[in-house]
């Protein structure tokens, strides 16, 4: 059992029961959240008959093939051709369509960068980003395929949106709402799974954080696959006798800087944990929010100035020091520096 | 044969609760030069006053572009993002100038804002933005990306059930960007033939001759080994641009492209084929020189 269960929000009472164990990773249900993107589409096109999908030939890797077999006249393969897509998909959205462009992060976030700039951007054109195998979670792929510096990359685009959903159901939510979102939205995915972390009550909103556990001694900020890892963390630390807040930041932009805020001046401690690399993403984010409204001691958690290998997912992010052990130290040293 | 026209009227549209009168212009082909004449002294001004700007690829392409607004698309001045308009996207983005003369003349916005090109708080970006200009269908500007759009735009035709027509004019020095080839093979593979590319071919850009910065020829076998129809035609006839157009709307189940032989700063006989004309501002006398042929050319 938990120690503080009542403490958490949101979460699975299955997961809930489930963080203490050192097995929590393996013994909980795990889904890529590419494939909930996937899903969410299908429910989508029932609904709004704007919606249109284009892929760059990894529609069986991302599962958006489902939805090329279902509507085939909604789906627009372009093949190895992410510049096209990209630039295509702005040409649709000028006519009304709200076309999700399906690809990895690192072809949709730095191949066709240009294109996501200045035909879907800086026209502000209503096109969606699909991109799977964010951050170092395509762990065997190896480099060329883990696109370490999405968050970063997408963060710095004027009026760009960027979700990076932590599990399936959010992952599903997230791509409803940004079909109703007005403009350019940017979800970073999963290739690998994740744990299942939330019930269907989960209020997700763009651009506003969830506490998922409440707490006074520190502030974990988490997003994308991290935010398991942060509930972990806190949770050992929970019988340790701390008492660790945990934010699921899902929106990095626009970002809820009041809920950083409350954060900062209710626990007086904040460390940021992201599967992405520490220069320019979440914790970039939350240091510029807190150094000119409320400087408190911080700590990031994220890639370093380093590539990442090929390996299996969780050993991976395990070497590149983003699992609970990491993260839990970096709380623990933010509350010494509190003292 | 010039009275072969797209069968479409302008619809009016409820977003802004009133009814717009369609307003559909059919010029001459006498009267097509005539205006391209004006579209091409409106650009030297615009360029002159802002002492900034591309006058080389903006005359080479200015006989095409006129031809296009002035005679063969449907659009509505009044009504500039009325949805079953036909669409023109200037992919060689920095031509603007001759994109935001031609739609002064057309009566998209008054044209005392030419004088505004390029100025801090006008709406005539140095390349054309879509959201800050009438009549502009597609922001444009990084090479290669424009046509992109036009693919997508002919795709989401077909999805919308509408007949409206893309144009897509693109740059000789253009067609090296990769991008252009990945949208060339997608109009093949979708049989994009609401779709045309408008090749101004006028053999230079920015650093020197294309031949020599990197040569694209065989163009014509290219584009045809891509899948598509091929017109080639001279881009400063009016008679047989207005032909091509006519023909490029006719054609079924095929994309296509007219491939225009132009000449690079056409009408200003200084700059005509002259690689310092591609983005450089006349001085006065140049400009007293430039305006002075533009009156009495024939």
């Amino acid at each position: 059992m938990t120690t503080h269960q009542s403490h958490y929000h949101h979460l699975l009472p299955e997961v809930a029961q489930l963080l203490d164990a050192p097995d929590f990773l393996q013994r909980t249900k795990s889904v890529a959240t590419r494939f909930s993107y996937a899903e969410a589409l299908l429910d989508l096109a029932d609904r709004n008959p704007k919606v249109v999908v284009l892929n760059a030939d990894v529609s069986k890797s991302i599962n958006t093939n489902k939805f090329a077999a279902k509507y085939p006249d909604r789906e627009f393969n372009f093949g190895i051709a992410e510049q096209n897509m990209m630039a295509a998909a702005a040409g649709m959205a000028t006519t009304g369509l709200i076309p999700f462009a399906s690809t990895y992060a690192v072809f949709a976030s730095m191949r066709a960068l240009d294109q996501v700039r200045n035909s879907i951007h800086y026209p502000h054109l209503n096109v969606k980003i699909g991109a799977s195998h964010s951050g170092i979670t395509p762990g065997p792929d190896g480099v060329t395929h883990q696109a370490q510096e999405d968050l970063s990359i997408m963060r710095s685009l004027a009026t760009s949106t960027v979700i990076s959903p932590a599990d399936a159901v959010t992952a599903k939510l997230a791509t409803c709402a940004a079909a109703d979102w007005e403009g350019p939205v940017y979800l970073s995915l999963t290739r690998d799974p994740v744990p299942i972390l939330f019930d269907e009550d989960y209020p997700f909103q763009i651009g506003k954080m969830v506490t998922l556990r409440d707490g006074c001694d520190a502030t974990i900020i988490a997003n994308r696959d991290l935010v398991a890892h942060a509930l972990i963390a806190a949770e050992r630390l929970a019988q340790e006798g701390l008492d660790i807040r945990v934010i699921d930041c899902h929106t990095i932009k626009p970002l809820d800087e009041e809920a950083i805020l409350q954060a900062a001046s209710e626990t007086g401690a904040i460390v940021t944990a992201e599967n992405n690399i520490i220069f320019g993403g979440l914790g970039s984010a939350v240091a510029e929010t807190l150094v000119e409204h409320c400087p408190i001691p911080m700590q990031r958690i994220g890639v370093q100035d380093t590539f990442a290998e090929s390996g299996p997912y969780l050993d991976l992010i395990d070497k590149y020091g983003l699992t609970a052990p990491h993260i839990l130290k970096a709380v623990k040293r933010v509350i010494e520096r509190k003292r | 044969m010039f009275d072969v026209i797209k069968k479409k009227e302008p619809k009016v549209i409820e977003s802004d609760s009133k009814r717009i009168p369609s307003s559909p212009v059919k010029l001459s082909v006498s009267d097509l030069e005539q205006m391209a004449r004006q579209i091409r002294r409106d650009l030297i001004d615009m360029i002159y006053t802002a002492n900034a700007g591309h006058p080389g690829g903006s005359l080479s392409a200015t006989d095409i572009v006129t031809a296009l607004y002035f005679r063969v698309m449907c659009v509505d001045p009044q009504n500039p993002r009325w949805e079953d308009r036909d669409r023109f996207i200037l992919s060689k983005g920095h031509a603007c100038p001759v994109w935001y003369a031609a739609l002064a003349n057309r009566g998209f916005f008054d044209r005392a804002h030419l004088k505004t090109l390029r100025k801090l708080n006008g709406m005539l970006q140095g390349h054309a933005d879509m959201k800050k200009t009438p009549g502009i269908d597609m922001t444009v500007g990084s090479l290669g990306q424009g046509f992109c759009a036009g693919v997508g735009m002919a795709l989401a035709a077909r999805c919308l059930k509408k007949d409206f027509h893309v144009w897509a004019m693109i740059g000789d020095g253009e067609m090296q960007e990769g991008s252009i080839w990945e949208a060339a093979m997608a109009g093949a593979k979708w049989k994009l033939d609401n779709l045309t590319a408008i090749l101004d071919k006028n053999g230079l850009q920015n650093d020197a001759f294309v031949e020599n910065v990197m040569p694209i020829e065989p163009v014509a076998d290219k584009w045809r080994a891509f899948g598509w129809r091929v017109l080639e035609i001279d881009g400063h006839n009016m008679q047989e641009i207005v032909e091509a157009m006519e023909q490029a709307l006719i054609i079924r189940g095929i994309p296509t492209i007219i491939i225009a032989k132009t000449i690079k700063g056409k009408g200003v006989s200084f700059m005509e084929n002259q690689p310092d004309w591609h983005g450089k501002a006349p001085n006065a006398e140049q400009y007293r020189q430039a305006m002075h042929e533009l009156e009495v050319a024939v």
